[in-house]
């Protein structure tokens, strides 16, 4: 408590002692490769202890489960990169959901109706951001209204009926299967929207600008990130990732109602966060997110499989959530000791 | 020290005077959020006497909102020190099965304690989050998020598909309830005393304006050699306790208690102080806000189907009502921003 820092690590430090170490040091020690390992570890005890996990058909269950959680911690990943958050996922899923049903239901075809709920999810994305942007408000807030306002479209819209009627030919290709290999169909199109993701957040200079404006908005701007605008793309990608979503909620689970997915967003942001996503922004990579979802279905699934309730399932999806940055706190705190010397003579002078 | 937006708060050296001071009243949030209360039960009473002019329609009023403002007064001292309480409605519903529990497990435990066994696990559920939130130093979001789930899942596998009926609990207590002095609802007034002692400690103590110095700027209340950690945990104990308390109001208010009440409080509550005026980047804001929030909150969802608005539309009106009130905010902080620098540059 002596020292004179504020509770958010200075980033650019950080981010500068982290290249000091070498590459090989940097990759075997980093979040993602704990949270990769742990996957691991949860999977062999599974299949060892676990009768019936290693086997196709529990496979698909478990990627038919966390598909939805795929799709949103995708965008999710970069908006927090950023230090935003967006908390109205879950409604956008659950209003996205109640728009397929209603085109369904008037009878315009799937197609269609997936065009209307990627139209409703962008616009949705467009409010929060301008929202963040332009008039300058904290992302926390606007989606807190936002996820209400949202799920109250979606539960007005339908009320308390449900549409469960949708064309057999997309409800099949939803949960059908590649082969015996018990992978769903549905896997195809995220492993392409994985790539698209990795190579955007990763490997162009937009991505760059996303890890920049977590760190310092104002050294993003001056070194020619456009901030506002790369914030709000990723607002209207996040919107379009879970408009993506609810169209798989309703074919999936055969199912248009206005309380679809409640809560998704809660579960979203404790996936994306025990992936090594910092909630200050400024670090993050998508191999982490894509753990830390697996890990929350793998763990789901398997204990599931021991009728362990789902209550348990919360309780160590919490636990790991708390542990997962208390982790990263003790780790900064054991390498700032190591280090201050150097920095405190930087930070003097 | 942290200067309000929307509210400024009178300084030591000048004290306004008394015509400055009723301005400032008539500027407040505080009002205008009173005024919006007032409209809706206006509108409301025109259309359908009854909402307030009935026995039950003038307790309702007044009854149901008093539970979330108990939760919002508490989540208003941890969004003013700069963080947030996602966990409040796990607490509201683990307190109020533990509440429940007694009853059943010691069929004569008496009523004054088992407000004081509600608070003291509320509390101390509260310093859990706050310990690993100040010790720990890592963001209040993800901490309360994790407790939110792991409170919420022990309820569940505690509770089971139990339940706990009114049968189950002293009439005495239950009665708690539903009784009234001078036509007020006793939770009313329980609600209305700890708003007064909580709005009296952060208006006008030192460790009350501590937690307003700790929200507008962290680094410079250290700096100036506030005890930071202890604040932020008491900000924390003392919404788990205001949580703690709901629950025991809530096993008394309505008698039925299965492993999901509460569920949905912590947007309630982050909402009404939001609406109430209290900034979610912290530093400014009052609990009265708050809990005129939760009352603007809940009497609108109360008033909805009177208004013939089917009540499948409230949520959707609660998110208006809460990107309206922080835009509103927003423009009247760049206002004054706007003044003050206009007065600086005159002078």
């Amino acid at each position: 408590m002596s020292t004179l820092t504020s509770d958010r690590p200075d980033p650019g430090f950080r981010a500068y002692a982290d290249f000091g170490r070498p590459a090989w040091r940097r990759i075997l020690f980093s979040r993602e490769t704990a949270i990769i390992a742990l996957l691991l570890v949860v999977v062999i005890a599974a299949t060892l202890r676990v009768p019936k996990f290693a086997t196709p058909v529990t496979l698909g269950y478990l990627l038919s489960d966390i598909t939805p959680l795929l799709f949103i911690a995708l965008a999710m990943a970069p908006v927090m990169i950023t230090g935003d958050i967006d908390l109205s996922v879950g409604s956008m899923v659950g209003l996205t959901s109640v728009v397929v049903g209603l085109c369904s239901q008037a009878g315009l075809g799937i197609p269609v109706a997936i065009v209307v709920a990627l139209v409703v999810g962008a616009l949705g994305g467009v409010v929060n951001g301008l929202l963040v942007t332009r008039v300058g408000l904290p992302a926390l807030a606007v989606t807190i209204g936002t996820l209400a306002l949202y799920r109250g479209i979606a539960v007005g819209l339908l009320g308390t009926t449900a549409v469960t009627q949708f064309d057999k030919w997309w409800t099949a290709l939803v949960k059908a299967r590649i082969g015996a290999t018990g992978i769903p169909v549905v896997m195809i199109l995220f492993v392409v929207l994985l790539a698209a993701f990795v190579v955007m957040l990763h490997f162009t200079p937009f991505g760059r600008g996303v890890f920049a404006i977590g760190l310092s908005k104002d050294a993003a701007a001056f070194s020619g990130v456009n901030v506002e605008r790369t914030r709000l793309v990723l607002f209207v990608l996040s919107g379009l990732m879970s408009a993506l979503a609810g169209v798989y909620y309703a074919l999936y689970y055969n199912s248009a109602r206005g309380d679809n997915a409640t809560g998704l967003e809660l579960q979203v942001i404790a996936a994306v966060v025990l992936g090594g996503v910092s909630v200050w922004g400024g670090r993050g990579a998508l191999h982490g997110v894509v753990a830390g979802v697996l890990l929350i279905g793998v763990l789901a699934k398997a204990l599931q499989l021991v009728n362990v309730t789902s209550d348990v399932v919360s309780i160590i999806t919490g636990v790991l959530l708390v542990l997962s940055v208390i982790a990263g706190s003790v780790v900064a705190w054991a390498q700032s000791r190591r280090v201050r010397p150097a920095s405190a003579a930087v930070k003097t002078s | 020290m942290s200067t309000a937006p929307v509210t400024p708060l009178a300084g030591e050296a000048a004290r306004p005077g008394i015509g400055a001071r009723l301005a400032g009243l008539a500027r407040s949030r505080e009002t205008g959020i009173f005024l919006a209360l007032a409209l809706v039960v206006i509108v409301t009473t025109v259309k359908n006497p009854d909402f307030l002019f009935s026995g039950d329609g003038w307790r309702n009023l007044l009854l149901n909102p008093s539970i979330v403002a108990v939760v919002a007064i508490g989540q208003a001292v941890v969004i003013i020190s700069r963080n947030v309480d996602l966990s409040v409605g796990s607490i509201v519903g683990l307190t109020a099965y533990l509440v429940g529990s007694t009853f059943v497990a010691v069929p004569g435990f008496p009523v004054p304690l088992i407000f004081v066994v509600g608070i003291v696990f509320g509390g101390l559920l509260g310093a859990i989050n706050g310990s690993l939130v100040a010790f720990g130093k890592v963001p209040a979001m993800v901490i309360t998020l994790g407790t939110l789930y792991a409170f919420r899942g022990i309820n569940v596998a505690w509770t089971g598909s139990n339940r706990i009926n009114a049968s189950d609990m002293p009439d005495s207590f239950l009665n708690l309830g539903t009784q009234q002095i001078l036509s007020i609802p006793v939770l009313t007034i329980l609600a209305v005393a700890i708003l007064v002692v909580v709005a009296w400690y952060m208006n006008n103590t030192r460790g009350g304006r501590e937690f307003y110095a700790i929200g507008s700027d962290p680094d410079a209340a250290e700096l100036y050699g506030l005890a930071k950690t202890r604040r932020v945990l008491i900000a924390f104990v003392a919404s788990g306790a205001a949580s703690g308390l709901a629950g025991v109001l809530f096993a008394a208010r309505y008698g039925t208690i299965n492993s999901q009440v509460g569920d949905g409080f912590e947007l309630q509550a982050i909402g009404a102080a939001v609406i109430g005026g209290v900034a979610i980047v912290g530093g400014s804001g009052t609990v009265l806000g708050a809990v005129f929030g939760a009352y603007l909150l809940l009497t609108i969802n109360s008033a909805l189907p009177v208004l013939g608005i089917p009540d499948f539309w409230q949520r959707a009106v609660v998110g208006a009502l809460i990107l309206g009130a922080i835009v509103l905010d927003r423009v009247l902080a760049l206002r004054q921003s706007k003044r003050l620098h206009q007065e600086r540059s005159a002078v």
